[in-house]
């Protein structure tokens, strides 16, 4: 009881300290995600007494931009906008929307070194020269959980490559399990076909040398194969295909009766409650056939957006949170509450010094991943009316496996459509 | 024009033929003047009105117009003006065309089988004594079930794991896969949409058949003993003002009030599953925040609704009889 109230007054009193200059921020995550958001935010309006943010969340990643959006050109814009990976360009593209993060921190006169953030992450959402446009916030890789009992029945080891996979999926099947599930195709088999098998995407350096011009590359022999494969296993019973939604394509794992999934990182801290079983996790299966394959993932998730047009005292409160965000305390908190990645070298030895690791190994394949050499091609990709163009790669991955077009058929469609959206996003632009 | 009931539907002149009289400059039915003693105050009257009008539809209508003449970027910092060129993408993209296809379907499909089943029950329920109110209670109920959460519960029922429906579907050898095959989703699509029309439908219909004179159905049951051919000859014109009524809400709602249905049944990805117009319109604008091509195909949709709206006051309101 009086816990309770001594708890009342301390909130009252973080409620009435008047003078905190006040900034919002808005993002797109729900669930033990969006729990982790509050607390973090919770945690920065204690550690000081300047600022006072207060998160709301605007539903999904697509809402949140929308909303962003929206807001921005009635002027009602939040300080802090989280922008999800498929959203970079479009965000990135509106010079003027948005404060570089590095010029937002350095200009508050705070310490910013890129270096101190993992390799995998510092390009994403950065400008063709390297400088941070996005603040990387939730950063996550695909990776493949597995279910240890179900392998071990099948008497096989988790594959590295997809040629591995094709040798136990066979004897997962004949012991009675969907052998794998994959959520989000856009995300798994095609931007981290390309990445994790060194495989260009784009024209113009992955999109990011330029707007006008930029032209997508996914018709070619090697992502073709990929689906062709794909929909051969499927047939065999080897792979199960659930349609473009997340959870139902992470539910046959849920329940017991698949034995792999291909998901992010970042669903690590959901499973650790909805898996009734023993599970671990390996990197994302890349191709032994394609030379120079194996190369690292590009970064999933969402980076955090400082909104222009705000007053200077908010800037500075902005850059003092994205400077607390950075720091390994917080990272660490972040990291081993929602299963998302660390993003700085220090967060990362700070997590491995508490021994985290030795106690949650699966924690670690995420990072490990974003940290292998990176490839030509593994670095990002930037291209404008992206969530578009996975929309149209969704509808025809549907095709695919309801057998309405054949492989090579809907890449062709894919490639032109995607082209006519980049075109038509190049002319906004001008 | 002889003194016949008829002359009701005279003077209740249509949009159209009341714009023709006004271009030709001649007016075939003389209206009484009530004239104000200053100009202003009828104006007044209906500035209110008028206000909520032009605030909610004529604005956006005319923004949405000129925006569909533009390429715009998302945060509004250019624009690039490229004519009827948004009309034209949509128009031939093949993509859109069979969304449109798909619309029409929908709903034909989804109007005739609420108004049908509706009436159905109506009249069933019109003869029920013994409970009738429970019975009427039961089946208008589901009438206060918001959409979002009919859709809700309708995917709970077709859901790919574990469904009752998918479950029954196996029992008979298919294998329901809504959400992955077009035509199971839309065959969700269309029973969720269906069921939570039918109470309003009902509803209404129950009203109209008990507002049907008892001298009348006495007069009728004299004239014969089919039950069909009563409720064919006296029942079913005398219902028809609420039919034409329910006919045009039946076609907004599922043009314009399934959306939520929709968006529950695919779940944030539309992949390859069927949706109506306004759904694109809403997926090209707020997610892929492509404004122009949004608001030309919002602009097509209020032309093709405006068309259809003419149409059915010009020739079916004509063959309605207002008692």
């Amino acid at each position: 009881m009086f816990k309770t109230a001594t708890t009342t007054i301390a909130f009252a009193l973080t409620a009435t300290t008047a003078l905190a200059t006040d900034i919002t921020w808005w993002h797109g995550m729900g669930g033990r995600n969006g729990e982790v958001i509050n607390e973090i935010s919770q945690q920065f309006n204690e550690a000081q007494s300047a600022c006072s943010l207060t998160p709301i969340s605007k539903g999904t990643y697509e809402e949140a931009l929308s909303s962003g959006i929206a807001a921005f050109r009635s002027g009602e814009q939040p300080n802090i906008l989280q922008v999800f990976d498929a959203g970079a360009a479009t965000i990135i593209a509106a010079k003027g929307a948005t404060i570089p993060a590095e010029d937002l921190i350095t200009g508050a006169g705070e310490a910013f070194n890129r270096d101190d953030f993992i390799a995998g992450v510092r390009n994403f959402y950065a400008d063709s020269d390297g400088k941070f446009i996005g603040m990387p916030f939730n950063s996550s890789a695909p990776i493949l959980y597995f279910n240890t009992e179900a392998l071990e029945k099948a008497g096989v080891e988790a594959p590295k490559t997809w040629e591995d996979f094709e040798a136990i999926a066979p004897k997962l099947k004949e012991a009675g399990y969907i052998p794998m599930t994959a959520s989000q195709l856009t995300w798994m088999m095609v931007e981290n076909f390309k990445s994790r098998n060194n495989q260009q995407f784009a024209t113009n350096n992955n999109g990011y040398d330029a707007v006008q011009g930029t032209e997508l590359i996914v018709n070619d022999e090697n992502q073709v194969m990929m689906f062709e494969k794909l929909k051969a296993w499927a047939d065999d019973g080897l792979y199960g295909f659930y349609g473009a939604g997340w959870a139902d394509n992470l539910k046959p794992f849920e329940e017991g009766k698949a034995a792999m999934w291909i998901g992010s990182s970042g669903s690590f801290g959901g499973l650790q409650k909805s898996a009734g079983f023993d599970f671990s996790a390996t990197y994302m299966p890349y191709w032994g056939s394609i030379e120079g394959a194996g190369t690292q993932s590009f970064i999933g998730g969402a980076a955090l957006f400082a909104m222009a047009g705000k007053s200077d005292a908010e800037n500075a409160c902005t850059a003092s949170f994205f400077t607390f965000l950075t720091s390994p305390e917080t990272q660490v908190y972040y990291h081993k509450n929602t299963g998302y990645v660390p993003i700085t070298e220090a967060a990362y030895e700070l997590a491995k010094s508490q021994g985290y690791y030795d106690e949650k190994p699966v924690a670690e394949v995420g990072i490990q991943q974003l940290m292998l050499d990176g490839g030509e091609w593994s670095k990002g990709y930037r291209m404008g009316f992206y969530p578009q163009i996975r929309s149209v790669m969704e509808r025809e991955f549907n095709r695919i496996f309801s057998g309405e077009t054949d492989v090579q058929k809907a890449f062709d469609t894919i490639q032109e459509e995607g082209n006519a959206l980049l075109a038509r996003f190049a002319k906004t632009a001008s | 024009m002889t003194d016949t009931p008829l002359r009701i539907i005279e003077t209740e002149r249509t949009l159209l033929a009341r714009f023709r009289e006004w271009w030709s400059g001649e007016t075939a039915n003389p209206v009484k003047r009530v004239q104000f003693d200053r100009p202003l105050t009828p104006w007044l009257f209906i500035l209110p009105q008028m206000a909520v009008v032009v605030i909610f539809f004529y604005w956006p209508s005319v923004q949405a117009v000129t925006s569909s003449f533009y390429i715009e970027d998302p945060f509004g910092f250019g624009s690039t003006f490229v004519g009827l060129e948004n009309y034209q993408d949509a128009l031939n993209s093949s993509e859109y065309m069979s969304t449109a296809a798909f619309t029409a379907f929908f709903c034909i499909t989804v109007t005739a089988l609420a108004l049908g089943l509706g009436l159905l029950l109506a009249v069933k329920a019109d003869k029920v004594i013994r409970g009738a109110e429970t019975y009427k209670t039961l089946l208008i109920s589901v009438y206060a079930i918001a959409p979002p959460v009919a859709g809700l519960i309708g995917m709970m029922f077709f859901d790919m794991h574990m469904g009752p429906f998918t479950q029954i579907a196996g029992w008979f050898g298919y294998e329901l896969k809504v959400g992955i095959n077009y035509w199971d989703t839309a065959i969700a699509l269309i029973t969720i949409s269906v069921w939570k029309q039918i109470p309003y439908n009902f509803i209404f219909f129950l009203s109209g058949l008990q507002s049907v004179p008892v001298s009348v159905r006495e007069a009728a049951l004299i004239d014969t003993k089919s039950g069909w051919r009563r409720f064919k000859d006296v029942t079913l014109p005398l219902l028809a003002p609420t039919a034409f009524f329910l006919l045009i809400i039946n076609i907004t709602y599922t043009m314009f009030d399934t959306f939520p249905i929709i968006d529950v049944i695919v779940k944030d990805k539309p992949a390859n599953n069927p949706m109506t117009l306004v759904y694109k319109v809403y997926l090209d604008g707020f997610k892929g925040n492509d404004i122009g091509g949004s608001s030309a195909q919002s602009v097509i949709l209020m032309v093709v609704v405006a068309l259809l709206t003419v149409l059915q006051f010009r020739f079916l309101e004509r063959r309605v009889h207002y008692g």
